[in-house]
């Protein structure tokens, strides 16, 4: 079997989705702890689908660049809904659900009408669970993710304990003379860079998981928000390799993959430490 | 001038008013308690000098030499998770974000501020700690640890003692007492009628009627003399 893996490992596609794999996974679990703590873990599913929606419109438009659509888009509906949190005249959640549940449909509507391919409901399945698309990367691609992926880590490094303040207690950071606007907009605008750049990962209805997954494991072992943070990086880089190395082992779908594998590890921390009220 | 001054306030949410004509002056270094019943306003009066929410009309005017970010606040609620993991210090040190300014990361002067409160509202021993193993007394004593990292020169407590058990109710008062001793100026809200008489030199009272006088003038108006301020009725505009 390592053999195996060795082989593998010497195709630069594998090497890059591996790379892709675990940056993208690393983004997406230091926000999912700021976002499972303000209780908007919904979001991640929400703005998948409004990407996903943005995808359909950019295919059936046959645009070039299809990122220049979907990710505008994305961030705009991240900035309402976290807005529209705020204010609380149609509840959080329900507007979540609307848009998410509006766009999904709107998006599978276009592909249907407007067909680019003979094979429709392939196309539609591997928008929406990631199928292979991430081993079969671009070199672009590849230096695109990555550079966005590295700003996003580094702006998180640089922006923590403000992240922390507005997580916590947006309100008192406000007292205390902190710009929480526009952490929140920083936060929203960088969670729709991450779904859109995971959707090549898992696909956009499994993005949640690899938000959601690794801070939840986190929160079982550690105590300290600095612990869960770091914690939650390291159970999702660890879970990202094995489930892409097991998908190219056993030829599963590597979405799926990936997100059984979060399962697990979030089975075994439950186990080993204690359990969270969420 | 006076630290705070409020003119012809007028609060509430979504134009419906709640209190209405208010105006009071705070001078630094006093000890202002606001009474009242629930649901009269004091939560919002609180939040709105905070400038978490703005007034239907009127101005709140802070004396120039208060930089904003100066006023440390306890709130009545917090909307703190439960199960938030974070421990003691991490809490308290974020106090000290306005202090952050154009900085990335807390200085070795800020962590020195932030253990210094820890130990004015005897938690250094919690340190470590989870904030959600706490018992309640303690959690409030890290949330007036934290709001003491932001004070400059104000404290807004919002009931710090509710649900507070009589020993820890009896430490708190006299941790806000010496914090008043040394200078800083206290703006609390409190049910506690008995306690605002030992403690302040100033009483708000927020409701049918309205009345900011030093605590001899609350107590002689309390014996039915007369009000300073007569509600106005009618709208707010
Ligand atoms: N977010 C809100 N939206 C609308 N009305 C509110 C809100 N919060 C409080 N109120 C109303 O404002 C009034 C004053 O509330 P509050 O300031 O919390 O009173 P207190 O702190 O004196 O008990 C109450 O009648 C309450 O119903
Ligand atoms: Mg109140």
């Amino acid at each position: 079997m390592l053999v195996k893996l060795g082989e593998y490992l010497q195709f630069p596609f594998v090497r890059y989705a591996l790379l892709v794999g675990v940056l993208i996974s690393l983004c997406s679990s230091l926000f999912g702890v700021t976002l499972v703590l303000k209780r908007f873990s919904f979001i991640g599913d929400g703005l998948s689908h409004v990407a996903f929606g943005a995808m359909a419109v950019a295919t059936v438009m046959k645009l070039a660049d299809q990122m220049l659509l979907i990710l505008p888009v994305t961030a705009l509906a991240a900035v309402f809904l976290l807005k529209r949190d705020q204010n609380g005249k149609i509840k959080g959640d329900a507007a979540t659900a609307m848009i998410s549940v509006g766009a999904l449909a709107f998006g599978y509507l276009l592909m249907n009408r407007f067909p680019t391919s003979a094979n429709i409901a392939g196309d539609v399945c591997s928008t929406l669970f990631g199928s292979t698309s991430i081993l079969t990367l671009s070199k672009f691609d590849v230096f695109l993710s990555t550079a966005l992926s590295v700003i996003v880590i580094v702006l998180f490094v640089l922006c923590y304990n403000r992240i922390f303040s507005v997580t916590f207690d947006t309100d008192f950071a406000r007292t205390a003379g902190m710009n929480a606007d526009r952490i929140n907009l920083m936060i929203a605008v960088i969670i729709a860079v991450i779904i859109v750049l995971a959707m090549n990962l898992v696909g956009s209805l499994l993005i949640s998981a690899l938000i959601i997954f690794p801070a939840l494991s986190a929160m079982c072992l550690s105590n300290s928000f600095f612990k869960v943070t770091v914690v939650s990086s390291c159970l999702a880089v660890i879970s990202t390799l094995c489930g892409i190395l097991a998908s190219i082992l056993w030829g599963t779908p590597v979405g799926s993959t990936i997100v059984a594998a979060e399962v697990i590890v979030f089975a075994v921390c439950r186990i080993a430490g204690g359990h969270v009220h969420i | 001038m006076a630290l705070i001054t409020v003119e012809n306030l007028c609060l509430g949410y979504d134009g419906r008013a709640v209190v209405n004509g208010l105006s009071f002056q705070v001078e630094e270094g006093s000890y202002v308690c606001v009474v009242g019943e629930n649901g009269s306003g004091k939560t919002t009066l609180m939040r709105t000098l905070l400038g978490l929410q703005q007034p239907l009309s009127g101005t709140i005017t802070f004396d120039s030499s208060v930089a904003s970010g100066e006023i440390g606040y306890l709130p009545q609620q917090s909307f703190i998770q439960r199960e938030f993991p974070a421990t003691v210090r991490e809490i308290v040190l974020s106090g000290c974000i306005g202090k952050l300014g154009k900085r990335f990361f807390y200085s070795s002067r800020e962590k020195q501020t932030a253990e210094d409160c820890m130990r004015r509202a005897e938690i250094e021993h919690l340190a470590e700690r989870s904030y959600k193993e706490l018992s309640r007394g303690q959690q409030q004593r890290v949330l007036m640890a934290r709001a003491l990292c932001a004070a400059g020169r104000v404290l807004v407590l919002d009931e710090p003692t509710a649900g507070l058990d009589p020993v820890f109710t009896e430490e708190l008062y006299g941790l806000i007492e010496k914090l008043n001793k040394e200078g800083m100026t206290i703006i609390m809200v409190s049910h506690d009628l008995e306690a605002a008489m030992k403690y302040a030199t100033h009483i708000l009272h927020i409701g049918d009627t309205l009345f900011y006088g030093s605590r001899d003038e609350y107590l002689e108006r309390s014996e039915g003399r007369f009000l300073l301020v007569q509600k106005e009725s009618g709208a707010c505009l």
